[in-house]
């Protein structure tokens, strides 16, 4: 049975679509079938952190308005067979996006993947409410910071009000996945602890994912952290959301500092 | 947390507060949308039924305070007694209205 997930926050920048392709590779390595799709109509970029930018022919657009086949517009990750992505238009905006039209695409999806992915666009107009509104749960991506944590809070409220699960009285599972955590930030009280922000906003924890120049270096070549350095912390903080997301109990690996003697002595004081 | 952190809480201690303050009202505003400004079409609906006034004669001051939320409506109305025309040209009738946990009170004044 396919599950419908949205990536959103309402704030953008955050790690939406970093986390939409590292998690989709990481379901997919683990032998899931899925497909990832942009919604950021205009402004796509879920291509690019993908490596999938020069494959792009047609698009969700070109599919909603019967320009072309859903099949024509699904483009097969070269290095993960079981990793599909929908790329969306870069000259259109997002009125091109229909409910019915996405309706028809998603329930299409439905039949061939295990897991549809829609990454989401920052803010709560057409676009973002386009991509929640067939989902049958939501990762809420944020960082311990005053303005992210607001705007998904505000994010829970459109869930809870805008959905077509919420609209039959049913509600939208949410996950919060807290991105660009850093544990000797926190650890000073400089940062929003992970306990405040689960006591503010009061969504079950999926993960949370270091701050890491791993992050940045994957998305430079085009590939998922997930597969471009899979050891590494932001990878292996990934693999484990991609388990939760697939019911597995896996205790919450905090981040913390480094033990190391350099750590201890100077741990504090380092930026 | 350590014994560091314990004695040396950092800002994260106030963005926590201020977090929780806000979203406070923002959630009990989202689940009213507006309340404040629907009350107050209602109540100048309901006196322009019997007090004939000029829309621009109305003076509305709403402030969303930490606890309480006040809604003031000032109303001139013109006076027709035509007597006393020269000496008060107008009546004042004046609607304040505070908010607070969902319970609305209000008091009023006509001058």
């Amino acid at each position: 049975m396919a599950q419908v997930v949205v990536v959103t926050s309402g704030k953008g920048g955050v790690g939406k679509t970093t986390s939409t392709a590292a998690l989709g590779a990481a379901l997919a390595q683990d032998g899931d079938k899925v497909v990832v799709i942009d919604f950021d109509v205009g402004l796509r970029n879920l291509d690019l952190v993908l490596g999938a930018e020069r494959r792009v022919v047609f698009d969700l657009i070109n599919v909603i308005h019967g320009v072309a086949k859903l099949p024509q517009a699904l483009i097969r990750d070269k290095r993960l067979e079981n990793l599909q992505l929908l790329p969306t238009s870069q000259t259109r905006d997002k009125d091109a996006l229909t409910e019915d039209g996405v309706a028809k695409v998603i329930e299409e999806l439905r039949e061939k993947f295990d897991w549809i992915i829609c990454d989401s666009p920052a803010g709560i107009e057409r676009g973002a409410t386009m991509a929640m509104r067939y989902a049958d749960s939501a990762i809420i991506v944020t960082n311990p910071e005053v303005s992210s944590v607001r705007d998904a809070d505000r994010i829970v409220g459109l869930l809870d009000s805008k959905t077509a699960k919420a609209e039959r009285g049913e509600r939208v599972d949410k996950h919060l996945l807290i991105t660009r955590y850093n544990p000797s930030q926190a650890a000073r009280g400089e940062m929003l602890s992970i306990d405040d922000m689960l006591e503010i906003l009061s969504i079950p924890l999926l993960g949370i994912v270091p701050e890491s120049r791993e992050v940045l270096r994957a998305s430079n070549v085009g590939s998922p952290v997930t597969l471009n350095n899979a050891l590494s912390a932001p990878a292996r903080a990934y693999f484990d959301a991609a388990r939760r997301l697939k019911g597995k109990e896996i205790p919450v690996h905090v981040p913390h500092e480094g033990t190391g003697i350099f750590n201890k002595l100077f741990g504090r004081k380092a930026a | 947390m350590s014994f560091f952190t314990f004695f040396r809480r950092g800002s994260a201690l106030v963005a926590r507060e201020r977090l929780q303050i806000l979203l406070a009202h923002e959630r009990a505003a989202s689940s009213h949308p507006d309340l404040l400004g629907i009350l107050r079409e209602e109540i100048l609906a309901v006196i322009g039924r019997h007090v004939a006034f000029e829309p621009d004669k109305v003076l509305i001051k709403m402030d969303r305070g930490k606890f309480v939320s006040t809604l003031a409506v000032d109303i001139e109305i013109p006076n027709d007694h035509g007597a006393s025309a020269a000496k008060s040209p107008h009546g004042r009738l004046t609607l304040g209205l505070e908010h607070a946990d969902g319970v609305p009170a209000m008091n009023q004044s006509v001058v």
